[in-house]
């Protein structure tokens, strides 16, 4: 298993260095799309380690993602002023880590009281803490409020965002199978079985709530900079809905088909331009279809005994 | 002094709608278990079938007439209802022995499908309507308390609602069924109880409530759009949390509290901004200290 993780590490990485080579001789549209799968990948991973290996339905990862992007880009805006030209990349790699810890600090502050609650409960609070999150960006003078942030220097580009996916994706399945992750699927599995054996479900909780809130505010960091303008609107309710269906998609705690999912919810969109005005309204049905046929994921070939939650 | 009983007299209002909704979603969790995600959509529909149902019913009934606001209500919860059972019929029922998340994305789904298919030009387009009056627009002056006709027309219709809906479950056979499978759905179908008829029927009334809420909303703010149920949907949903989960006299104190919370805090400096957070902060604080809401029966696990 762990050379499984390696091996999609280097593949990734191999993938990004030839990109990355040529970038210059792409086209701008796909280049852009490109980044946004890149992030798009580290969000569903980052989710996928919440709600598919340790159980968390979570309905609140936007928010994490929205604290990432604020905190990251207030930190370029502020020293990008100070900071000669070629400090670029050391200024988004600052904001990303300050942006990702920030997130995981609220990941902390919203896991411990509200990772007692299940299935539902936990879904609705964490969609409250969601739009509580979302709410306080919109009041924010020093953030520009409900006009949003402008004038993010655009630093993001192809190799960061494939980079920080390839590391998350490390990350993620390193944890998820060493000896200590095991208590993550432990805790999915049965956790009343799993405190049994002497594991401490809410520990574990939180340490998938606090890892997958640090990648997703590393996530929001690099969206910053590639949009270079940010809406609290952006992170609503439907933002955290995208990511879990990604999660779904690709079938819960199976990364290859989390990453699958997430490239092509990011490529589908923008395929059905064509059909725009209906895009959204197919979206919503294949949602529907997909939980009435293949609630266990797309690309899930076989699965394994008692995951089926 | 005038200024605290106009807000309660806004926020009761406001509440009495919220009670509407909270008491679907409350009904719908006491007999399958899950968020029905859908039911702020049921709502907006009904606000939209007494803006289409207002010009035809008028050319019977003289508009801005009691008897035609009535009528219209009526026909409105007729169709809504119909809808909550299609939806069910639909959506739900092939999921039922599926784990419950599934069903929950499948209600987020259907949310999301009524919502951007309303959105498409050809059904209701995005941009908000102005909802004609129903009933004779008049305000009452009361010692400087100013109450519209429509406060009082949501307040007395809530009111009635309520009362019709505690005799259907009390008093009815059917209302013992749902209270029966509420309880227990194996061991009431054992009994003879039909549990999908009672489903069904549980997501008829629900919707019917909806309705009336949507259309009374309409009638106190007289601007509808197709995503005016997504944040009331939720905030009804706090509210059942609030009352405790499953229970219908606490869904229905639960609305009212909100609804009065949230108005005081919008007219209060300094917080009126953050006046869509605070059902959600309520939301949290309930959570942690008082899981089974304030009305709720303290359950425990059984492993």
């Amino acid at each position: 298993m762990k050379s499984g993780a390696k091996r999609w590490l280097t593949i990734v990485i191999v993938l990004i260095a030839i990109v990355s080579a040529f970038s210059g001789h792409f086209n701008r549209y796909y280049l852009g799309i490109g980044i946004d799968i890149g992030i798009n990948i580290i969000l569903a991973v980052s989710l996928n380690l919440i709600m598919g290996h340790t159980g968390q339905f979570s309905l609140g990862h936007a928010g994490f993602m929205a604290v990432g992007s604020y905190t990251a880009a207030s930190f370029t805006i502020a020293c990008a002023k100070h900071a000669p030209e070629s400090a670029a990349p050391f200024l988004l790699l600052g904001g990303l880590i300050i942006g990702g810890l920030m997130a995981a600090i609220c990941g902390l502050a919203v896991g411990v009281p509200t990772l007692r609650l299940r299935g539902d409960y936990l879904a609705i609070v964490t969609l409250g803490f969601g739009e509580i999150i979302r709410v306080i960006f919109q009041n924010m003078e020093a953030v520009g409020a409900a006009s949003g942030l402008t004038g993010i220097p655009n630093y993001t580009n192809f190799f960061w965002a494939w980079a920080a996916a390839a590391i998350t994706i490390y990350v993620v399945t390193s944890l998820v199978n060493s000896t200590y992750g095991r208590g993550f699927i432990a805790v999915h599995d049965d956790e009343v079985a799993a405190s049994a054996m002497g594991i401490n479900p809410t520990r574990y909780k939180v340490t998938a709530f606090v890892v997958g809130a640090f990648f997703a505010g590393i996530a929001g960091g690099l969206y910053a900079h590639h949009k270079t303008v940010l809406a609290p609107t952006g992170f609503d309710f439907m933002k955290s809905f995208e990511i879990v269906v990604m999660v779904i998609l690709g079938g819960m705690g199976r990364t290859v088909g989390v990453i699958i999912a997430a490239i092509l919810l990011t490529v589908l969109p923008e395929m059905l331009r064509p059909v725009a005005e209906y895009r959204m309204i197919i979206y919503s049905l294949l949602i529907i279809i997909i939980m009435m046929a293949r609630p266990q994921g797309l690309f899930t070939l076989k699965r394994s005994k008692g995951a089926n939650a | 002094m005038t200024d605290l009983l106009q807000q309660l007299i806004n926020g009761l209002a406001l509440g009495a709608i919220y009670a509407l909704l909270a008491l679907g979603y409350t009904m719908v969790y006491g007999v399958l278990r899950f968020i029905n995600f859908a039911h702020g959509d049921v709502f907006m529909l009904g606000a939209f079938a007494g803006y289409y149902l207002a010009g035809p019913v008028s050319k019977v009934i003289p508009a801005e007439s009691y008897l035609g606001g009535i009528v219209v209500l009526a026909l409105a919860m007729g169709i809504c209802a119909l809808l909550g059972v299609i939806i069910e019929l639909i959506a739900y029922r092939p999921l039922r022995s599926r784990p419950r998340l599934t069903v929950l994305i499948t209600a987020i789904g259907v949310s999301l499908f009524i919502e951007y298919t309303c959105q498409h030009e050809k059904v209701f387009g995005a941009s908000p309507r102005k909802f004609p009056d129903l009933i004779p627009n008049t305000t009452w002056d009361i010692g400087g308390v100013v109450v519209g006709s429509a406060q009082v027309i949501v307040l007395v219709t809530t009111v009635l609602l309520l009362i019709g809906l505690t005799l259907i479950v009390q008093r009815t056979k059917i209302g013992t069924a749902m209270r029966a499978v509420s309880f227990n759905p194996q061991a009431a179908a054992l009994m003879g109880v039909n549990v999908n008829h009672i489903i069904s029927f549980t997501f008829g009334l629900g919707s019917a409530l909806a309705a009336a809420g949507g259309i009374l909303f309409a009638m106190n703010y007289s601007s509808i759009d197709p995503l005016m149920g997504v944040q009331t949907g939720l905030k009804a949903f706090v509210a059942a949390v609030l009352g405790g989960i499953g229970n219908l006299p606490g869904a229905a104190l639960g609305g009212l509290l909100l609804g009065v919370i949230e108005t005081f805090a919008g007219g209060m400096k300094g917080i009126s901004n953050y006046r869509d957070a605070i059902a959600f902060g309520i939301l949290i604080l309930i959570l942690m200290f008082r899981p089974s809401g304030l009305l709720g029966k303290q359950q425990t696990e059984k492993v």
